[in-house]
């Protein structure tokens, strides 16, 4: 059992770099193109290339939140203590993204609609949305060890399925009054769709690879936690020391 | 069947004899919406047309902060001489015990309500355009909305530490489409304006959460 678990461990070792190396490659392709190989749009100008960041920031976010409900559904079923991890992990790097998505929003608003921010649906509700997962942290962060998974869990599950209300409720009340026009809608150009891809897949690998690593530290925290806890079981004078 | 009603009738009973006897829950609310009502109406100070527009968001607000102080003693009395462990470890059914606090602290928020819409009537100058009725209709569902989900958050940070400024974090973001619904039907109600869209999403946020409550409550509850 030890002895396979060593075997997985040493694999996702030498896996490790490799991706590394791979989403650098990506990543760096990706902002070349974003910034050189991309046509230039017509009327934003170069403005318009922090696209490539702010929309694949987006998908990436909404994909791990997504993971997120998965983990927390399995957990609740399995009470797997992998699936917890997995589910604190993704909802942390969600958020991260999620911020990215919020702060290059109105960078590319303020030349190109003239404004920061706007209530406008997407916006409104890519930080509801922010706010629900951040609430979700700082349940995991104050409440007690022993019970947090399945608080966690439990309200993973609430927001996950807050999710649709909140696009629908947004959309209704945004749709009776008149905003400005977003930006995108109508076709889009193959070659800036090419792009946004790459960059959509360096960031998923960027995600995947940050998520790896913090995995892994969590998982070494909690056997750390675990060994002192049975240390001090095992040796009462240390405990009380 | 009977059973589990009987534990909810007899906790629910419970609680308002307690609510009855002391009033801190009742008190409270109503003090501190009746300072959210003053203190927000000389920060506005509004006409009475501006009053139609604003009013709707200000009576929610107000009833949102108010049902937090409701909420936040929802479980502390059970807390005290380890009442809640000795719930746990009993074979009653804790869906019933979810229920009997839900009912009580829906009772509560409705009394406020009752107590301090025509007070908010009396400030604003409101007179609604739309039909009447309707505004009852949407104050049930919201109250709800708030009630089922802020008794399971309360719950949740029960024993977390500093449980009192937890359960508006957790309770907030959840809550921002039912806030939304009641905010905006009574708005358009107050100006004359269709809100079915509004009702019926807050019944359907009500059926959804209320099932789901009641699905992870018994989970919540034995977390250890």
């Amino acid at each position: 059992m030890i002895q396979s678990l060593n075997d997985s461990n040493d694999s996702m070792k030498r896996a490790f770099p490799i991706l590394g190396v791979l989403t650098a490659i990506l990543l760096s392709y990706g902002l070349y193109m974003a910034l050189v190989g991309a046509p230039t749009e017509r009327t934003m100008g170069d403005v318009q290339r922090i696209f490539y960041y702010h929309v694949p920031s987006a998908w990436t976010a909404f994909i791990l939140f997504f993971v997120n409900f998965g983990a927390s559904v399995f957990y609740l079923i399995k009470r797997r203590p992998a699936a917890d991890i997995v589910a604190l992990v993704s909802a942390e790097v969600g958020v991260v993204f999620c911020t990215i998505v919020l702060v290059t929003g109105p960078i590319w608003a303020r030349p190109v609609w003239g404004i920061w921010w706007t209530w406008d649906m997407r916006l409104t509700s890519t930080l509801v949305l922010w706010l629900i997962y951040v609430s979700y942290l700082f349940l995991r962060r104050f409440s007690s060890s022993g019970q947090t998974p399945t608080l966690a869990a439990a309200l993973a599950v609430l927001g996950a399925l807050c999710v649709p209300f909140v696009y629908f409720s947004i959309w209704f009340f945004r749709t009776q009054h008149p905003q400005p026009v977003m930006g995108g809608g109508g076709s889009i150009d193959p070659r800036m769709l090419h792009v946004l891809l790459i960059n959509w897949l360096a960031f998923s690998c960027f995600a995947f690879l940050v998520c790896w690593s913090r995995y892994r530290l969590e998982k070494l925290q909690r056997d750390v936690d675990q060994a002192h806890a049975l240390e001090s079981l095992l040796d009462p004078r240390r405990g009380v020391r | 069947m009977s059973a589990p009603t009987g534990i909810t009738r007899v906790t629910l009973l419970k609680d308002l004899r307690l609510e009855w006897r002391s009033k801190d829950a009742i008190n409270s609310m109503l003090f501190f919406s009746l300072l959210v009502v003053v203190v927000f109406s000389f920060s506005f100070d509004p006409s009475a047309e501006e009053s139609r527009q604003i009013a709707g968001g200000l009576i929610w607000v107000a009833f949102l902060f108010a049902a937090v102080v409701a909420l936040n003693q929802t479980w502390a009395r059970e807390i005290r001489n380890q009442v809640l462990d000795a719930y746990r470890v009993s074979p009653a059914p804790a869906n019933s015990l979810f229920a009997a606090k839900v009912l009580g602290n829906f009772i509560f928020v409705t009394v406020l309500e009752a107590l301090m819409t025509p007070l908010f009537i009396v400030f604003y100058r409101l007179r609604a355009l739309g039909p009447a009725w309707q505004l009852l209709l949407v104050a049930v569902l919201g109250t709800w909305a708030l009630v089922v989900n802020g008794t399971f958050f309360a719950a949740m940070s029960l024993r977390t530490r500093s449980r009192e400024i937890m359960l508006p974090l957790l309770l907030f973001p959840i809550s921002i489409p039912a806030i939304l619904a009641m905010v905006q039907s009574t708005t358009a109600i107050l100006n004359g304006e269709g809100a079915r869209f509004w009702i019926v999403l807050l019944v359907t946020y009500d059926l959804v959460f209320t099932t789901v409550c009641l699905l992870l409550f018994e989970t919540v509850l034995n977390a250890e």
